[in-house]
C-alpha cells in the first residue's frame, strides 16, 4: 500500500494529513513541501509576524500532531507527477502513491519590470515575510502596489510604525473586486485615519530605478519616492505540475464537486483548486481562503478514508484584519443584484441579495452579523429586509421563530 | 514565562509554558493540547480554542471575544473564553483553563 501523497503543506495539506488519520485512514500518509518549516498560519504574516522582529511563525499544529497521526513529512521539490504510473518524482526519486492530492497553493503575481529589484517585495509565505521584515528597518517610505487584502493589511500595520505609507490602486476604490462600495469607503476612511496615503484610480507610468533598487513609482505627471515597494496584486494557482502531467486546468486545477481532477486518483484542494460551487449553479470557482482550504481538506479526508462521497458544499467565509477593522465576508456576492446596508458606525453590515435570496454578507466590526450570516446561508433562509435592517438580535429571533 | 494549566477533554492536566506576548491558544497548540485547534490562527473567527476559566483572574472579554463566544461557540458557559484573545503575561501564572467540548 503506497497510501496518500500530499503535495504542499499549507493550510489545506496540513489539515488533510491529520484529518485522514482522524477519519480512520489506515495507509501511509506523506506530506511533501518545498520548505522544511513546520506548517504555519499564513494570515499573521502580514500583521503580528511583520511587526515583531522576535516573532516566530505560528505553527498550524505541533510536530507531535503529525507524529501521532503517523504522517511522514518530506522536504523537497517535486519535479513531476505521473498519473498513469501513479508516481511523483521528488528530488530525482520516484515515489509511488495510491492517491495524490495537489495542495500546491498559489503564487503571487509580480510586475515583470519590478521582479528581482532588491527593495521590491511580495507577501505570501514565510520566506517572503522574513525578507520583508528584515528590510523594514531601512525603509521609511513604503509604497504598496495594489489595494487588496494583503496590501491593505500590511499598509495598516506599517502605518502605525511612523513610516510614510502610500497605497496605489488602479481601480476607483480599494477592494473593488471583493467588497461593496460602502465597505471600501469605510476601509479607505480607516486607513486614511491611520495616516496611509491612498491613491485610487492610479495610472502607472513606470518606475525610476537606481542600480538594483526602485526609487520611485511614476504616475501621470508625478513621482512617488520609495525606499521599499510591496506588490500585492493577487495570486495565481500553482498549476505547473498538473499542467505538465496533462491534467485539465483553467485558473486553477479543475476538479469536480468531489474534488477529483481529470486524472484518476489525483485530487486537488485549497487555493490551487477550481471547483464547482453550489452558490453559482455549479460554475467552477477558485477560492483563496483558510476556510476553503481546511474544509476541502476535511471533505477529501473523509472521502479517501471511508469511500463516502458527496459534493463539497460549505458556506465560504473569510476575514481580513485591516488595522483596527475586522472585515468578515460570508458567501459569494458574484451574482447579487441588490444590497441592503445597515450602518451603525463602528458596526456595519452589507447584505447582498440575488432577487429575494441572501447570497453574501460583509460585516465590519460585527461578528454577530457574520456568524448569523453563515447560519442563514447554510440554511438557505432569507429574512425580510426589515429584519436584516433591525440588527443581530432581530435576525437571531427570526431564525429561531420561523 | 507563566505556566498555564489546561484540562484536556479526557481530564488530563497539561501544564504548558506560555511566552510573554503570545496568546494562550498559541501556547496550547505548540504544546499539542488536545481539543485546542486555533484554526483561524487567533482572529476570533472559529471558536476552536474555546475554554472555561477554572481558576485565576482574567480581564473581562472584549466585545469581539464576547460576541464570537455568544454566536459561534458551542456549550458556552458564563466562564467561557477564547484563548486566542488572551495574551500571556506573568500575572497569568497558575491559570487553569478547561478545554470546552464541541
Amino acid at each position: 500500500m503506497n497510501g496518500v501523497v500530499i503535495l504542499g503543506a499549507g493550510h489545506a495539506g496540513s489539515q488533510l494529513a491529520v484529518s485522514l488519520r482522524a477519519e480512520g485512514y489506515g495507509g501511509p500518509v506523506t506530506l511533501i513541501d518545498a520548505s522544511d518549516a513546520l506548517p504555519y498560519h499564513k494570515p499573521p504574516l502580514s500583521k503580528t509576524f511583520l511587526m515583531d522582529p522576535e516573532a516566530r511563525p505560528q505553527p498550524l499544529r505541533a510536530a507531535q500532531a503529525y507524529e501521532a497521526a503517523g504522517v511522514m513529512r518530506l522536504t523537497g521539490r517535486v519535479d513531476a507527477i505521473d498519473p498513469a504510473a501513479r508516481t511523483v518524482t521528488l528530488a530525482g526519486r520516484l515515489l509511488p502513491y495510491d492517491d495524490l492530492v495537489l495542495a500546491t497553493g498559489a503564487r503571487n503575481r509580480m510586475l515583470p519590470d519590478l521582479a528581482g529589484a532588491a527593495n521590491v517585495h511580495c507577501l505570501r509565505d514565510l520566506a517572503d515575510a522574513q525578507r520583508l521584515r528584515d528590510a523594514l528597518p531601512g525603509a521609511q517610505r513604503v509604497t504598496v502596489i495594489g489595494g487588496g487584502f494583503i496590501g491593505l493589511e500590511t499598509a495598516a500595520a506599517l502605518a502605525g510604525t511612523g513610516r510614510s505609507v502610500t497605497v496605489l490602486e488602479a481601480a476607483p476604490r480599494v477592494l473593488a473586486r471583493v467588497a461593496a462600495p460602502e465597505t471600501s469607503a469605510r476601509v479607505e476612511a480607516t486607513l486614511a485615519g491611520l495616516g496611509v496615503t491612498l491613491r485610487t484610480g492610479w495610472v502607472g507610468r513606470g518606475w525610476r530605478r537606481e542600480s538594483d533598487r526602485v526609487t520611485a513609482i511614476q504616475g501621470d505627471g508625478e513621482e512617488i519616492a520609495c525606499d521599499l515597494v510591496l506588490v500585492g496584486i493577487g495570486a495565481e494557482a500553482d498549476t505547473a505540475l498538473a499542467r505538465a502531467a496533462g491534467i485539465a486546468c483553467n485558473r486553477g486545477i479543475l476538479t469536480d464537486a468531489g474534488l477529483r481532477t481529470g486524472a484518476p486518483h489525483v485530487w486537488a484542494i485549497g487555493d490551487a483548486a477550481e471547483t464547482p460551487h453550489w452558490q453559482l449553479d455549479g460554475a467552477a470557482v477558485r477560492i483563496e481562503s483558510v476556510q476553503n482550504a481546511t474544509d476541502q481538506a476535511r471533505h477529501l479526508a473523509r472521502q479517501l478514508a471511508t469511500g463516502w462521497t458527496e459534493p463539497f458544499r460549505t458556506v465560504p467565509w473569510f476575514w481580513s484584519d485591516i488595522g483596527p477593522l475586522k472585515l468578515q465576508i460570508a458567501g459569494l456576492a458574484a451574482r447579487a443584484d441588490r444590497r441592503i446596508l445597515r450602518d451603525e458606525g463602528a458596526r456595519m453590515a452589507v447584505f447582498h441579495l440575488e432577487g429575494d435570496r441572501l447570497v453574501a454578507v460583509e460585516t465590519l466590526g460585527s461578528p454577530a452579523d457574520h456568524m448569523l450570516a453563515r447560519q442563514m446561508l447554510e440554511a438557505g433562509r432569507t429574512p425580510p429586509d426589515g429584519v436584516l435592517l433591525e440588527g443581530p438580535a432581530a435576525i437571531k429571533g427570526w431564525l429561531a421563530a420561523a | 514565562m507563566p505556566m498555564i494549566t489546561f484540562v484536556e477533554p479526557d481530564g488530563t492536566l497539561r501544564e504548558v509554558p506560555a511566552l510573554a506576548g503570545e496568546s494562550l491558544m498559541a501556547a496550547a497548540t505548540r504544546a499539542n493540547v488536545a481539543g485546542i485547534i486555533g484554526e483561524c490562527g487567533g482572529s476570533a473567527m472559529c471558536a476552536t480554542c474555546h475554554c472555561y476559566l477554572v481558576s485565576g483572574d482574567l480581564p473581562a472579554p472584549g466585545p469581539l471575544e464576547a460576541e464570537t463566544i455568544e454566536f459561534v461557540a458551542q456549550n458556552t458557559r458564563p466562564e467561557s473564553r477564547l484563548t486566542c484573545q488572551i495574551t500571556a503575561t506573568e500575572a497569568l501564572e497558575g491559570l487553569v483553563l478547561q478545554v470546552a467540548p464541541r
